[in-house]
């Protein structure tokens, strides 16, 4: 038993749990629970009757039923919208006030809180269930002008810039995992980048679900002024547990005129075993709205975890010139799902996207690529180009790719490549054959097979992702 | 070097080879001839380690049992292999990969790991030393080579990575003069006390660039007939039907 659980441990090596006292707010779905998260993060009444408008509408909304993957039905009222440890319920001042044991978790998990500030360059919001328990280089970041804290700060702090944008790109309405999150989401961060500054560092948000029962409703909103940019990067982890565990997440971009957002996101929530017990439903609605003429948003994405995946980080182009770019790696093992790919919505004229997408399945997992190319009209002389690969080991898994393309007018161009291949066995043998072993073959085909993406990464993270790539598909061949 | 005795190999109910016996030692180079469908590639395979044959008999390297010794650790052991159709990897840059490969090979017998300037240098060392252009190692490996290029690139491969034991499956096969003679370069510059090589061909005609200590003529599964150089030109003459 014992040397099973070790075995377990070296697959997810972030399935820990922190045994940490926490506050949680009572186990459902209703208007009190919205008021008592509300409440305890000390918001404005406008924030509260937000949340409320957006559950009302939620009680006659119904989860959407076409993506491919299905998940047994989720009890709503048996889940805990709110989770925090006790210690952050005194906001800490400083890092040295935050609780020893979330610096450790962090640390075990890659993030080292206090070093970081004197090491990389690269600024961390950590969130922990529902509240965040620290940001880094705060101070260096004030200089500038850029703010970046946690929403539920922001929202006290800046609501002006907060009412004006939340829910700007994804309205309240808009489908049903939106709008659960628009009623309870806890945390998340928020960045607003000044007119023409160029953020001097990566700023990152590590996002933690530690509590059990617990569903994490992130919410992040993003704001480029007028000529800045800023790149941004998002990291995942969870406990292994048997139960499925919910995480929807909003994500709102919007990039004004000449400005620049580069999101990635390294997600390698739990996958659940080999079995396909336990493991993320990760229902993610992320969009960017590429506002302002010359604009321009990037998603890279390496989606390695969860039991079940759904995303379609989207751009819609707005501005005249505007860029839309989607660089995605989906790996999926065992039993995992991934139904995910992008929108790109080309409103201004002479916009510009860009979608590569490289699937990789293995064990008995199933891999969508689901995207939309929309051209408007008055889009005139815009262009598109996808391209999706697909990569399968084993005769178990299934690869699937939709595109659907909708181009309105005559003096734009849609490009559409596709291809499926199969790691075999010759393969492997020829890099055996030259000293490598079974995982550092396959890690080399497959990161070949997403080099595209992977350079698309910030250079402090690319390392970390090659690696990935390689450890979640450890053991499906051979 | 490599000992190998009434050894048998079937793979899908067929047997290839049917009891081979021969010991290669070190700073000897062996040619194997013999026509198609003799059982040349398969026992290159076998000797690498490759997976899904039944095997019986005795195969000793360097004084160890090679059973169970998966393919990766006989590399690491010092045994390399050029194919005879050697494999597209897509996506695969071939420094990357040879880089990947020596450093595996280095780690495995605890050295010091190459960085990227001193493999680069290396790679320019041997492959202006053969006459390879290096511009195929900045390509997917394999991907869109010519025939001779491949093979070229098998050859460089076992120069940089320095192997005890090179077998060589049919590296000749297909080449124009040229690309026979960079071939030929490549194993004849390596040759030493220490080094062996078994060299597969079907032709006697890359046996007039390098010189064979011996010659076997393999025929269905069993080295038929064993001599020194002369076999070869012997064999060119005569055809291998005659021998049966
Ligand atoms: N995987 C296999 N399954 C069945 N028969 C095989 C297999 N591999 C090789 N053979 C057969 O074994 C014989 C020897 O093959 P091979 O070793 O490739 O010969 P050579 O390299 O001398 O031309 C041939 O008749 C070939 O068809
Ligand atoms: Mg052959």
């Amino acid at each position: 038993m014992k040397q099973q659980e070790l075995e377990k441990a070296k697959e997810y090596k972030y399935g820990f749990t922190t045994d940490i006292e926490s506050i949680r707010a009572p186990k459902g779905l209703n208007e009190d629970i919205i008021k008592f998260i509300s409440e305890i993060k000390k918001e404005p009444k406008w924030m509260l009757d937000w949340r409320l408008k957006a559950f009302s509408r939620l009680k006659n909304m119904k989860e959407p039923n076409w993506q491919k993957p299905k998940y047994p039905k989720i009890n709503y009222q048996d889940l805990y919208y709110y989770s925090a440890p006790k210690s952050s319920n005194e906001k800490p001042k400083s890092l040295d006030d935050v609780d020893p044991k979330l610096i450790e978790t962090y640390k075990k998990l890659g993030i080292p809180l206090k070093e970081q500030e004197k090491l990389a360059g690269v600024a961390v919001d950590a969130v922990f269930d529902s509240v965040s328990v620290a940001t880094t280089f705060k101070d260096k970041l004030t200089e500038k002008g850029i703010i970046f804290c946690p929403i539920s700060e922001a929202i006290q702090k800046h609501p002006e810039l907060v009412k004006k944008y939340l829910g700007s790109v994804i309205p309240i309405t808009d489908h049903y995992f939106a709008t659960l999150n628009s009623a309870v989401f806890t945390d998340g961060s928020f960045v607003y980048i000044p007119k023409n500054v160029r953020c001097p560092m990566e700023l990152s948000t590590y996002f933690r679900i530690n509590a059990s029962e617990t569903g994490q409703f992130e919410r992040t909103l993003i704001i480029a002024d007028e000529g800045s940019y800023v790149s941004y990067l998002e990291g995942c982890t969870a406990p292994m547990r048997d139960e499925n565990q919910l995480h929807a997440a909003n994500v709102e971009l919007i990039a004004l005129d000449d400005a620049e957002i580069k999101y990635s996101t390294v997600q390698n929530w739990y996958p659940g075993d080999e079995n396909g017990k336990g493991g993320i439903y990760n229902f993610v609605t992320k969009r960017g709205a590429c506002r302002g003429k010359n604009s321009k948003i990037s998603w890279t994405q390496v989606e390695t975890g969860s039991a079940i995946t759904w995303k379609y980080p989207s751009c819609i182009l707005q501005g005249d010139n505007s860029v839309g770019e989607f660089y995605s790696i989906a790996i999926t093992n065992n039993h995992q799902k991934a139904d995910t790919g992008t929108k790109m919505i080309h409103l201004g004229k002479n916009t510009k996207s860009k979608i590569i997408s490289k699937g990789i399945s293995a064990g008995k997992a199933d891999n969508t690529y689901r995207g939309l190319v929309d051209i408007n009209k008055k889009a005139l002389n815009s262009r598109n180009y996808t391209q999706c690969d697909s990569l399968l080991m084993g005769n178990k898994c299934g690869a699937h790719t939709i595109p659907y393309i909708k181009n309105k007018n005559s003096s734009s161009i849609v490009e559409h490549e596709a291809t499926t291949s199969k790691i075999n066995e010759e393969q492997l043998y020829y890099c055996n054959q030259r000293g490598l072993n079974q995982e550092e073959a396959v890690g080399l085909i497959v990161n070949g097979f997403c080099k595209e993406v992977l350079q698309q990464l910030p250079m402090e993270f690319a390392v970390e992702a090659q690696k990935l790539v390689g450890i979640s598909l450890e053991g499906s061949v051979g | 070097m490599l000992e190998i005795k009434n050894l048998k190999a079937s793979i899908n109910n067929k047997t290839i080879l049917k009891g081979l016996s021969l010991s290669i030692k070190p700073g000897e180079l062996h040619a194997i001839m013999g026509p198609n469908g003799s059982g040349k590639s398969t026992l290159a395979n076998v000797l690498s380690g490759k997976d899904g044959y039944n095997i019986s008999g005795e195969l000793n390297f360097k004084g160890e049992s090679l059973k169970d010794v998966p393919v990766e650790k006989r590399a690491q052991k010092g045994i390399f292999l050029a194919f005879q159709y050697p494999l597209e990897i897509p996506g695969v840059n071939t420094n990357n990969f040879l880089k990947t490969s020596l450093n595996s090979l280095r780690k495995s017998k605890g050295e010091k790991e190459l960085d990227s300037l001193a493999f680069l240098k290396l790679v320019k060392e041997k492959s202006s030393e053969l006459g390879i252009d290096e511009k195929i190692l900045s390509r997917q490996l394999n991907v869109g080579f010519s025939g001779g290029e491949k093979k070229k690139n098998e050859i460089l491969q076992m120069k940089i990575l320095d192997p005890n034991l090179s077998i060589l499956d049919e590296t000749d096969s297909g080449l124009d003069i040229d690309a026979l003679k960079i071939i030929a370069k490549g194993v004849n510059s390596s040759r030493d006390s220490k080094k062996s090589f078994l060299v597969i061909t079907h032709y006697q005609r890359l046996l007039d660039y390098i010189k064979p200590d011996f010659v076997h003529v393999l025929s269905d599964g069993k080295i038929i007939k064993t001599g020194c150089g002369e076999l070869a030109e012997e064999l060119e003459k005569t055809g291998y039907k005659k021998l049966n």
